[in-house]
């Protein structure tokens, strides 16, 4: 019961069901990648420690996201969307965070 | 032009063909429904990354601004709990996966099975963050008229934090800046469990309906698209983990 899809008669694209295997190799990914992110905070890697942190943790995330929310199975519109909210928040957080660090040029 | 509606309208009734109970009469097949569905939780999804990035960007800032204290008030942080609440929410995500799964190839004990695993995750999570809290609470961590500087004007009176990290002693000025550290911890693991909570009730609804054989019987729309808000309350426990727990351990 568990070919990679199932072809909709209609043709315009078919609704992909996921394989439980793809499931099991994303959640043994995923508990690679937190023992993985421990590990790498009990040593002192100075200012590396964030990067390595949040690296991690987006590469965990990207997993989530192309695997158990289908998003790599899915229409191009939902691509877009979640590549359109990527972007937002991108935008949004450097615009921010560039007027914090860049207020007090000059100043000190 | 007021009269073409109802003309369409008309001209459809006659060429009423089958169709599954569950397609609604406004879309063309069951294809497009899923889609449109989809579509719309996505965008569901988007006003959701805007709520929670305001929050972490706030973070973030803060963090900046005050980091000698955000560095100590994340040491009050237990990263055994927060390892063990990773896995416990990572596994949740795996069992709803599966639930979907289950859905899509009509398996009806499998589904509610992993509905009520999923169910059970997600209250072993809220159970584990309600033994973080009591610890806060008990440590006068909690913002607010009982707010404790202790642990940071004075760090050896708190001593199993004190083995782990020797953290220094902070000028009163920027202890008093651990407390915005711990408003943002408690809105954002805050407003997380408050996701969870609702997660938890929606589970209970759907494993009621899923015994009645609702989502195994070729509708599997509201399954699937819980399982994106699972999985989205997931990714957000994955990036406060990092922040919250992780970055901060040897500053």
């Amino acid at each position: 019961m568990s070919e990679p899809s199932e072809k909709s008669k209609h043709g315009e694209h078919a609704h992909h069901i996921v394989s439980p295997m793809v499931y099991v190799v994303i959640l043994i990914s995923l508990l690679v990648g937190t023992a993985l992110t421990v590990w790498a905070s009990f040593i002192d890697l100075g200012f590396w420690n964030p990067i390595i942190a949040l690296a991690i943790a987006t590469t965990k995330a990207t997993l989530v996201v192309l695997f158990f929310m289908h998003v790599k199975y899915s229409t191009k519109l939902t691509m877009l969307t979640v590549g359109a909210a990527i972007f937002m928040f991108l935008t949004l957080i450097s615009m921010t965070l560039s007027d914090y660090i860049s207020r007090a040029w000059g100043s000190w | 032009m007021p009269d073409s509606h109802t003309i369409v309208h008309g001209g459809s009734e006659v060429e009423h063909h089958e169709h599954p109970a569950y397609l609604r009469h406004h879309f063309e097949s069951v294809e497009q429904q899923a889609d449109t569905t989809n579509f719309a939780m996505w965008l569901f999804l988007v006003t959701e990354v805007m709520f929670f990035g305001g929050m972490f960007t706030a973070y973030l800032i803060y963090r900046n601004w005050y980091y000698p204290a955000f560095v100590a008030g994340s040491h009050q942080l237990d990263v055994r709990w927060g390892t063990l609440n990773t896995l416990v929410l990572i596994i949740s995500s795996f069992t709803m996966a599966m639930g979907v799964w289950c859905a899509e190839t009509r398996r009806k004990r499998g589904l509610v099975l992993c509905l009520i695993l999923t169910m059970i995750l997600g209250l072993s999570f809220l159970g584990i963050k309600t033994i973080e809290y009591s610890e806060k609470i008990e440590k006068h961590h909690v913002p607010g008229f009982h707010y404790s500087l202790q642990s940071f004007t004075d760090p050896q009176s708190d001593p199993a934090i004190y083995a782990e990290y020797h953290d220094k002693a902070l000028p009163v000025d920027m202890a008093r800046h651990t407390e915005v550290y711990f408003s943002l911890y408690f809105a954002l693991t805050g407003m997380h469990a408050l996701h969870m909570i609702i997660g938890i009730a929606i589970l209970v609804f759907m494993i009621v309906r899923a015994q009645a054989g609702a989502y195994t019987s070729g509708h599997v729309t509201f399954v699937e698209n819980f399982g994106l808000y699972w999985h989205f309350v997931d990714i957000v426990w994955i990036y406060l983990f990092a922040l919250l727990y992780l970055i901060s351990r040897h500053q």
